[in-house]
């Protein structure tokens, strides 16, 4: 597979009703906020995790589709792959370039985010991968809601006893109203060369933000949905505008009552100034 | 400064990891040399030619926030690749779960510089000033990037342009948009900072003594830093 020779730059919209998105861990899990605006924060490593998690269900962990950081909850089924025996007389440097080209080829987590392995006696072991996310962040303020909840049953003998036979434990969930996020990539053509992240690896990406939520529903989610991907393609590989002026061209408003806090993506619309994109610079929007 | 550029670069997230505290990571107050010049090589850079960063002038006030994200505790170990690679059935994967690690980082909020730079060249080959002068200033007013640069993390994607550039913050351009906002501190101490890695000796870190002067942060050349 040839690598892709052109510039991309996206905003990726997503939404969520009554769920968690991104639970912070230095808030007890509650949704993350921006303190300073209120608005909700995804970061860029929740959306490659779900990335990830849509490659390894939909190509089943082969090569060259194979994920290597993983969770848990698909039980990863070694399969015999294709390999190359490496000769024992190559110097260290050597080997590890080797290693890295086999990663790169094998692995697409490797090949789109990059990836950092540990390497001994050469430092800069590491794969710069052409994909580039940036942290989401909700339109318009979120008002995160803690939501209390029983369970009608106890864990241990000893809470039972405490309880004299009431057994029920109290819970808390933390939930999202509605929220639309918007998200900004990149992905850089120079750089897939060198990872050889080609036209196929560039689609399944395209596919898996559009579908990644329809595999990754839980309890604490909600109803998250993909809402918009819109992809600015650069003619040159270099770009042929700078990113920020193509982003501002896709633009989010409120629709109807303002004043309302909005509870569904019908109180949002998305306008995309098709008119203005550049000279040289191709708009798709993917959902 | 025969060959002298400048840029305009802003964010929303900045994380310039000071060295001492790279598990829990704390941003410097300012953007360090080396990562100015990371965003100028990402713009355009060439073997011939080595960027070396004059002055970085902060354009908003200094502000902290702090994330904090699970991470993955270890990296993957060369051997396992070398062994899959031999035998074809060995797993290389890692699984999140057992191997994670929840780190905050104290990052910096809308930050704004203007950076100005030279190159000088670092062999006899392919001396041609103004080429490459033209190069980078044709890429910078194109918004044109090798990759796109980042402000410290490449979660935290820098926009760039040319110093006088529209930006969000004075969105007509013009002169007001290189004048730094009310609270940025004029005059500051900010103690021993990254200058760059001296990539000659083993990658050795090298520090300087910055101080804001006048909102301006002006780097001491290579050979003057401390080890």
């Amino acid at each position: 597979m040839s690598a892709i020779d052109k510039r991309y730059d996206f905003v990726f919209l997503f939404d969520v009703l009554n769920g968690n998105p991104n639970g912070d861990p230095d808030a007890g899990n509650l949704p993350r906020i921006d303190p300073e605006t209120n608005r909700g924060l995804v970061t860029d490593v929740c959306l490659k995790r779900k990335i990830r998690n849509y490659v390894e269900l939909a190509k089943d962990n082969a090569a060259p589709y194979e994920i290597y950081v993983k969770e848990k909850a698909i039980l990863a089924n070694q399969q015999k792959r294709a390999h190359e025996t490496l000769p024992d007389d190559l110097k260290d440097a050597a080997r590890t370039e080797q290693a890295k080209a086999w990663m790169c080829r094998n692995f697409f987590d490797v090949r789109t985010f990059g990836a950092v392995m540990s390497l001994k006696d050469v430092s800069c072991g590491q794969v710069r991968g052409p994909v580039q996310l940036t942290f989401a962040r909700s339109e318009d303020p979120i008002a995160p809601m803690d939501i209390s909840i029983t369970r009608m049953a106890v864990a241990t003998q000893a809470e039972a006893d405490k309880q004299h036979g009431d057994n029920r434990t109290m819970g808390r969930k933390a939930i999202v109203p509605y929220g639309l996020y918007r998200c900004h990539g990149f992905v850089s053509a120079p750089l897939a060369e060198r990872t050889g992240f080609g036209s196929e690896d560039l689609a399944l990406l395209w596919e898996s933000l559009r579908n990644m939520f329809e595999h990754d529903h839980s309890a604490a989610r909600g109803e998250m949905a993909s809402r918009g991907l819109y992809v600015f393609e650069h003619e040159n590989k270099m770009g042929n505008a700078p990113a920020h002026t193509l982003f501002n061209l896709v633009d989010v408003q409120r629709n109807g009552d303002e004043t309302a806090p909005p509870r569904s993506f019908e109180d949002y619309a998305v306008t995309v100034d098709e008119a203005s994109v550049p000279k040289g610079v191709t708009l798709h929007s993917m959902i | 400064m025969a060959f002298g550029v400048s840029l305009k670069v802003w964010g929303e997230y900045a994380c310039f990891t000071r060295p001492e505290m790279k598990v829990e990571r704390v941003s410097y107050d300012v953007m360090t040399p080396s990562a100015a010049r990371g965003i100028i090589e990402a713009i355009y850079w060439k073997p011939a030619i080595r960027w070396v960063v004059d002055a970085i002038t902060i354009l908003n006030p200094i502000r902290f926030e702090n994330i904090r994200r699970n991470e993955l505790a270890n990296k993957l170990p060369l051997s396992t690749v070398t062994k899959a690679m031999k035998d074809g059935v060995s797993p290389v994967e890692k699984f999140i779960e057992t191997d994670r690690q929840q780190r905050a980082s104290l990052v910096l909020r809308d930050v704004r510089y203007i950076i100005e730079a030279h190159f000088e060249f670092t062999g006899p080959d392919d001396n041609n000033d103004g080429k490459h002068l033209d190069i980078f200033n044709r890429r910078l007013a194109k918004g044109q990037c090798f990759h796109r640069p980042c402000l410290g993390c490449r979660e935290f994607a820098a926009h760039f342009g040319p110093a006088d550039c529209p930006d969000p913050v004075f969105p007509n351009g013009g002169p007001e948009s290189m004048r730094p906002l009310p609270g940025v501190p004029d005059d500051k101490d900010l103690g021993w900072m990254l200058l760059d890695l001296d990539y000659d000796n083993d990658m050795e870190a090298r520090f300087f003594p910055a101080k804001i002067d006048h909102g301006v942060v002006r780097p001491w050349k290579m050979e003057e830093a401390k080890a």
